[in-house]
């Protein structure tokens, strides 16, 4: 094995050195790296801002920032959470294990991949650098609902050419997602064969496919109507501000799944294997998934149901959104009936998988109680709706993907992370994070709005303890990047397949680490 | 009825620990103090008690699993997968469950959004950052905008009991009338939201769009801008001032004094500079 691979290796031009190698590459491997570590270095931006929110609401008064300032914080927070943390992280996982899971030698277009990536950088620059220009950052949130950004200083316009550069990138990684799956599997590996994360990615990739374009659509008409006299979202003009919510959502409601849906496809990768039993419903987890994508398009308008919609809106949307529960349902019945009866280890990977499950259940109820429309006019724009989303969003995607970088860093540096610090990583991040999240469903149930720098004196307790565990979730990360780092440096030699359960090609037809050209001769795939 | 006996032995349970007995520690809901909040109250208890059924279901199985069908108290993998039998049931079962929940939710909902026959009409308009209301029965209208000193947001002067949620006008209502609230705003997205009334409706520029709320008993009750404004986003809280009837028509009386003495204020200005 080791010779062949050798044998092979000698065949390639050696990538060249230093950065030429990654702005020239168009390995997929090279690119899944650099998005997975962009996407590492914007999480920490992302975290520094979250932290001096938090820091603001430690006690009740301003005390660190100004209003405008804490508001350019909100707004940067989610945005670079969103576009640049999240949303990368799982492109950089499809760009390193679409094709080593179907058996590609790459993905279809690697010079187009190679553009996808470097576009973000500077999308990234843009939004931090927004904070420097003149009149500060953008203070409208990331969903920059009109008419509010007409108002917002030149950061605003630099906030929507990063959309802009970033919907490009999204458009362009997923064409060649779709286009990878479609056409690059292995001989023999039918659509209905393919890893449960090839299925999540190719049915996420459809829906940035379809939704980006809305939102550069919506940004576009913020710019014009700031600058070019345009009234789109200006009443005054004859224009709806809440024209642009109907539009944003449109983009934003699928996006929330853009996010869950590869979660969901590493999980799915992960149960199976640390439970050495096969995926429950491997057919039911695919049409689950695909259901939920479609009910996705469906059901945006409840993130606006006190805009003061016709109350036979109201009620579509309230029927519809509670629809999502039944196919979400039956993935979480599918995963924990993959786990039952198994023979289960603990590894990192699989307790990242397993607080998963929990937590994101836990958001689900939660949605499920902001889905019916007489409690969520009353937790609509409070701390509840903060956390709800932070239990799906952090809780759900983030430990997934921390799941996966466990789980594949074997394979992706041939080297094993030490098992006992990951352990940690895992206890000290799903403490902190309910220690910070947990109490702010109390916030929005007693009232207290999101998006305000001061609070009055009832909420003081609450804030002070999510302000102790946003700090105690915030170290928790950098002690990850030290466990990163300490793995690439130092860690173990890791053998082809260090996990008994995991059964896709990457564990069985490739060395740990994956060699830089990979299944040059297709695998047959019985 | 039900529901009130679960919520009585869900409180007792938390009460039984300590730090959930402080009252600082609201864990629901302000009281409410209209029907439709305590409907609301209600109806969200009984999507808890959906969720804490489903989640002692759930995790039950997980944490069973979790503890018995390791390794390493030597339990053997089976290799059961698909069951068409038992995924038409959880697919179908929670179908029945929502329509359940869907029910006394669009009850609810029709009774909120039924804004006719109201005994008085307010518009509250939103501006950066500030309320401004307008009796429109009345011919009163004022400005009411946040009175909490400087001092105590920036930390020189103790901060007093209604810190950030006092404010100089209150709006003034009798009890136990039904008012409607027309919602519109001058510049950009506002929110009038007060908890203990259950109304939280977005005030869109350009747009009118209307909410309503029967206080039933007399009080003072406090909400806070909900929908991001600006910088003072955070700072331009709302008070209703719930009153009898007999104490409403004086003040309207007082307010509509208020406003023909405020023709005659150069004088006012000039008879209290000779004191």
């Amino acid at each position: 094995m080791e010779a062949a691979h050798a044998h092979e290796d000698s065949h390639d031009h050696a990538p060249p050195s230093g950065i030429v190698r990654y702005l020239t590459t168009t390995n997929h491997k090279d690119i899944g790296s650099m998005y997975l570590w962009f996407s590492f270095t914007m999480f920490l931006v992302g975290g520094i801002m979250a932290l001096t929110i938090r820091s603001e609401l430690f006690q009740p008064g301003l005390q660190l920032v100004r209003p405008e300032f804490f508001n350019t914080m909100t707004t940067l927070h989610g945005l670079i959470m969103v576009f640049g943390a999240i949303m990368p992280a799982f492109v950089g996982f499809a760009n390193w294990q679409i094709p080593l899971m179907i058996g590609a030698p790459d993905m279809a277009f690697p010079r187009m991949n190679n553009w996808s990536f470097w576009l973000l950088p500077p999308a990234g620059m843009l939004l931090i650098g927004s904070l420097f220009a003149p009149g500060g950052g953008p203070g409208a949130g990331w969903t920059m609902y009109a008419p509010l950004t007409v108002q917002q200083g030149m950061g605003m316009d630099l906030t929507i050419f990063a959309i802009h550069i970033l919907g490009m990138s999204s458009i362009m990684g997923s064409i060649n997602i779709v286009t990878t799956i479609l056409n690059m599997r292995a001989p023999g590996m039918t659509l209905m064969k393919m890893p449960l994360f090839v299925w999540t990615w190719l049915i996420t990739a459809y829906l940035l496919i379809a939704v980006m374009p809305v939102l550069a659509g919506a940004v576009t008409m913020t710019l014009t109507d700031r600058h070019f006299g345009t009234h789109f979202f200006n009443p005054a003009g004859g224009g709806d501000p809440v024209m642009f919510q109907h539009i944003f959502w449109f983009f934003g409601h699928p996006e929330v799944y853009i996010i869950a849906i590869p979660a969901f496809g590493v999980v799915s990768q992960v149960f199976p294997a640390f439970a050495r039993k096969p995926l429950f419903g491997y057919a039911s987890m695919v049409y689950a998934t695909s259901s939920i994508a479609i009910l996705s398009f469906l059901v945006w308008a409840h993130h606006m149901y006190t805009v003061g919609m016709p109350v036979e809106a109201q009620l579509y949307y309230m029927f519809a959104t509670m629809l999502i529960a039944v196919p979400t349902g039956v993935k979480v019945f599918n995963w924990v009936a993959t786990i039952w009866k198994g023979s289960l280890t603990f590894e990192t990977p699989m307790l990242f998988a397993l607080g998963f499950l929990f937590l994101f259940t836990l958001g689900g109820f939660t949605g499920l109680v902001l889905s019916v429309v007489p409690i969520d006019v009353q937790l609509h724009d409070t701390y509840y709706v903060v956390a709800h989303f932070h239990y799906v969003m952090v809780a759900g995607a983030l430990f997934s993907a921390f799941s996966g970088v466990y789980f594949w860093l074997p394979k992706w540096i041939g080297k094993m992370y030490d098992e006992k610090l990951g352990k940690i990583h895992f206890w000290t991040s799903i403490i902190f994070f309910n220690v910070a999240f947990f109490p702010q469903h109390f916030l929005g149930l007693a009232g207290m709005p999101r998006r305000i720098p001061d609070y009055s004196l009832q909420f003081a307790d609450f804030n002070m303890v999510s302000t102790i565990g946003a700090f105690g979730f915030g170290i928790s990360q950098v002690f990850f990047l030290y466990i990163l780092l300490k793995a690439i440096k130092s860690g173990e030699k890791a053998p082809q397949n260090p996990w008994d359960g995991a059964d896709t090609l990457e564990w069985t037809h490739l060395p740990s680490p994956a060699p830089y050209h990979s299944f040059e001769e297709a695998p047959q795939v019985k | 009825m039900k529901v009130s006996f679960i919520k009585a032995i869900l409180t007792t349970v938390l009460a039984a620990v300590p730090c959930f007995a402080l009252a600082a520690w609201n864990m629901d809901f302000q009281a409410g103090s209209t029907v439709l909040a305590n409907d609301i109250r209600d109806l969200h208890v009984i999507v808890m008690i959906i969720c804490v059924v489903i989640f002692i279901g759930v995790f039950g199985f997980m944490f069973y699993a979790i503890f018995k069908h390791r390794k390493s108290v030597g339990h053997k993998a089976s290799n059961f997968h698909e069951n068409t039998t038992v995924e038409i049931i959880w697919t179908v079962i929670p179908f029945f469950i929502l329509a359940g929940m869907a029910w006394p939710a669009t009850e609810t909902l029709l009774a909120m959004r039924d804004t006719s026959a109201p005994d008085m009409t307010i518009k509250a308009t939103g501006y950066q950052w500030l309320w401004g209301y307008e009796y429109l029965d009345e011919d009163i209208q004022f400005y009411s905008t946040l009175t909490t000193p400087k001092g105590q947001i920036e930390g020189t002067e103790k901060k007093t009991e209604n810190y950030l949620l006092e404010v100089d006008n209150p709006v003034v209502v009798p009890v136990g009338k039904k008012v409607r609230v027309l919602t519109t705003a001058n510049d950009v997205l506002h929110a009038w939201y007060v908890p203990a009334l259950a109304v939280k409706q977005d005030a869109v520029p350009g747009f009118i769009r209307d909410t309503w709320f029967k206080a039933e008993k007399t009080g003072v009750f406090r909400g806070q801008c909900a929908e991001l404004c600006g910088k003072q986003h955070g700072f331009m809280p709302i008070v209703v001032k719930v009153v009898t009837q007999e104490e409403y028509d004086n003040w309207v009386v007082s307010q509509k004094k208020k406003v023909s003495n405020s023709e005659l204020s150069v004088e006012n200005i000039f008879v209290a500079g000779t004191d």
